[in-house]
């Protein structure tokens, strides 16, 4: 059974693209066949994360529009064969981002793949919330600053309200996945603590994504910072994130020195 | 030195205060339903749809405020009503 998951925050800039990169790449290297779709028409940068911005013919809207089928659109990630990029649109016709046309690629996209990721534009305007309407499952990333706590908050009020699952009465099971953490920062008192963020907005924890310079590195080099920088202490978050998603129970986090000692327990 | 002792300990622990203002401002925010109402917005409409019932008072001279806090919230209507008798009209 095909599971659809949206990466959104309601901020920009605090890391969705790379996330959805990142889980992409990590779910797909477990064997799950992923599609990652960009739904940021007009700003798309997935592509380029990911290290395909020179491989894209055809786009969401092409498909969407019927210029191309769905198949002729997906590129396939030349580091792990179950990886698919579907690319936003570069142009500006937002307005061909349709309800309609969202539903229906997102239902051939069940029939293909376990894993479809819809890497949300940043605000709340169609792109967005066409983003969230058809997931099953929600990664809310936020960092610890108090603008990204707000718009996850009010993109939490979004996703039990505005999406398909919403409407029937259904829940979309949300993960809190918390970006660029300093954790001695926060001992310090100069920015929010893992348990400020996860009491003030009440969803579960998926994973801590420390600060950390091999996320630019890699993107940079065009590379999912799982498949980049694999034993980087931001892609362990990312594999452990993963191994969440797919159900399990992450109780001994991977030895990290202090930070393990310090966040395994509430992160379990 | 204490003052510069104190100014630098507020400067580091300023994630209780984040954290606090959070609290108070979200608690607000979720009263909003799907984020389509605006709860002083539609008060505003509505305050200056009584008010016009009975004055003719300039919208530029009615001042809605509101003050959010962890427990009580405040909402000052400030009413600049004119002196001239023809300002005011009969209730209807």
């Amino acid at each position: 059974m095909a599971k659809v998951l949206v990466v959104t925050s309601g901020k920009g800039g605090v890391g969705k693209t790379t996330s959805t990169a990142a889980l992409g790449a990590a779910l797909a290297q477990t064997g799950q066949k992923v599609a990652v779709i960009d739904f940021d028409v007009g700003l798309r940068n997935l592509d380029l994360i990911m290290g395909a911005e020179r491989r894209v013919v055809f786009d969401l809207i092409n498909v969407i529009k019927g210029d191309a089928k769905v198949d002729q659109a997906l590129i396939r990630d030349k580091r792990v064969d179950t990886l698919f990029l579907l690319p936003a649109s570069q142009t500006r016709d937002k307005d061909n981002l349709t309800d309609e046309g969202v539903e229906r690629v997102i239902g051939e996209l069940r029939e293909k793949f376990d894993w479809i990721i819809c890497d949300s534009p940043a605000g709340i305007e169609r792109g967005a919330t066409l983003a969230m309407r058809h997931a099953d499952v929600a990664v809310v990333v936020t960092n610890p600053e108090v603008s990204s706590i707000r718009d996850s908050d009010r993109i939490i009020g979004l996703l039990d309200s505005k999406t398909e699952r919403a409407e029937k009465g259904e829940r979309v099971e949300k993960h809190l996945l918390l970006t660029r953490y300093d954790p001695a920062r926060a001992a310090r008192g100069e920015i929010l603590k893992v348990e400020d963020v996860l009491d003030i907005l009440s969803i579960p924890l998926l994973a801590i994504v420390p600060e950390s310079t091999e996320v630019l590195r890699s993107s940079n080099l065009g590379a999912p910072v799982t498949l980049g920088s694999p034993n980087s202490a931001a892609a362990r978050a990312y594999q452990e994130a993963v191994r969440r998603l797919q159900g399990e129970t992450v109780v001994d986090v991977q030895k990290r020195g202090l930070f393990s000692k310090l966040f395994a327990r509430r992160a379990a | 030195m204490n003052l510069f002792n104190f100014l630098n300990f507020n400067r580091r622990t300023s994630a209780p205060v984040a954290r606090e203002r959070l609290q108070v401002l979200l608690a607000h925010e979720r009263t909003i339903v799907g984020g389509e109402s605006d709860l002083v917005a539609t008060l505003r409409e509505e305050i200056m749809a009584v008010i016009a019932k009975h004055m003719a008072v300039a919208q530029d001279n009615v001042q809605i405020k509101m003050e959010r806090g962890a427990s009580v919230s405040t909402l000052e209507v400030d009413i600049e009503i004119p002196t001239a008798a023809s300002g005011i009209r009969p209730a209807a």
